[in-house]
């Protein structure tokens, strides 16, 4: 992969303690999956940075080389790839994702 | 873009002979599709890998000409 692309994601991942790889912003999400994670976090309290990969279009394919997932949204805790949005609401479902908030001592409401 | 159901059960199937596989077209457009998928290739694995499996299955296709397949996978033990 590109370095300095690579370097920009672990410096996008360093930054932000909970990152969402989204189409749209978490305010106007732009594609279906990107709302539904987007909503799972809102949901849980959770305070976190949205990455608009429509605005850029050298961090929508290196992050998905980054993390060898071809789909966006791309949810990251703690510089831990998460998984897609149907990872992210099954986890949600089955509160292995609140599990994994309280292990990275992320705030969240239960 | 758009793909047939068939055609991404043959690929999952061709990479995963033992699994079960059901797919629904959610739009009817041949482009959001939803599948559920067990197989024994999952056992002991995280649910990212086990995607991943999904995923290198299709062959480059998802993202590509296939938009948006929501996954659920099953282990069989």
């Amino acid at each position: 992969m590109n370095d300095q692309i690579n370097i920009k994601i672990k410096n996008i991942l360093e930054k932000n303690q909970v990152c969402l790889f989204m189409k749209g912003t978490p305010e106007v999400p732009q594609c279906g999956f990107s709302l539904a994670v987007s909503n799972v976090l809102k949901h849980l309290g959770v305070k976190f940075n949205g990455i608009n990969v429509l605005e850029d279009l050298d961090v929508r394919e290196g992050i998905k080389k980054f993390s060898d997932w071809p789909t966006i949204p791309q949810l990251y805790v703690k510089g831990e790839f998460i998984g897609g949005c149907d990872i992210v609401k099954e986890m949600f479902e089955k509160k292995e994702l609140q599990a994994k908030f309280a292990e990275k001592n992320i705030p969240y409401n239960n | 873009m758009t793909i047939k159901l068939e055609e991404i059960k043959s690929l999952i199937k061709e990479a995963m002979p033992d699994a079960e596989i059901s797919i629904k077209d959610l739009a009817g457009d041949d482009n959001h599709y939803s599948a559920t998928i067990k197989s024994k290739v999952f056992s002991g694995k995280s649910k990212i890998d086990q995607h991943k499996l999904v995923y290198k299955a299709l062959k480059g296709k998802m993202g590509n000409e296939l938009h948006a397949l929501a996954i659920n996978t099953e282990e069989i033990k």
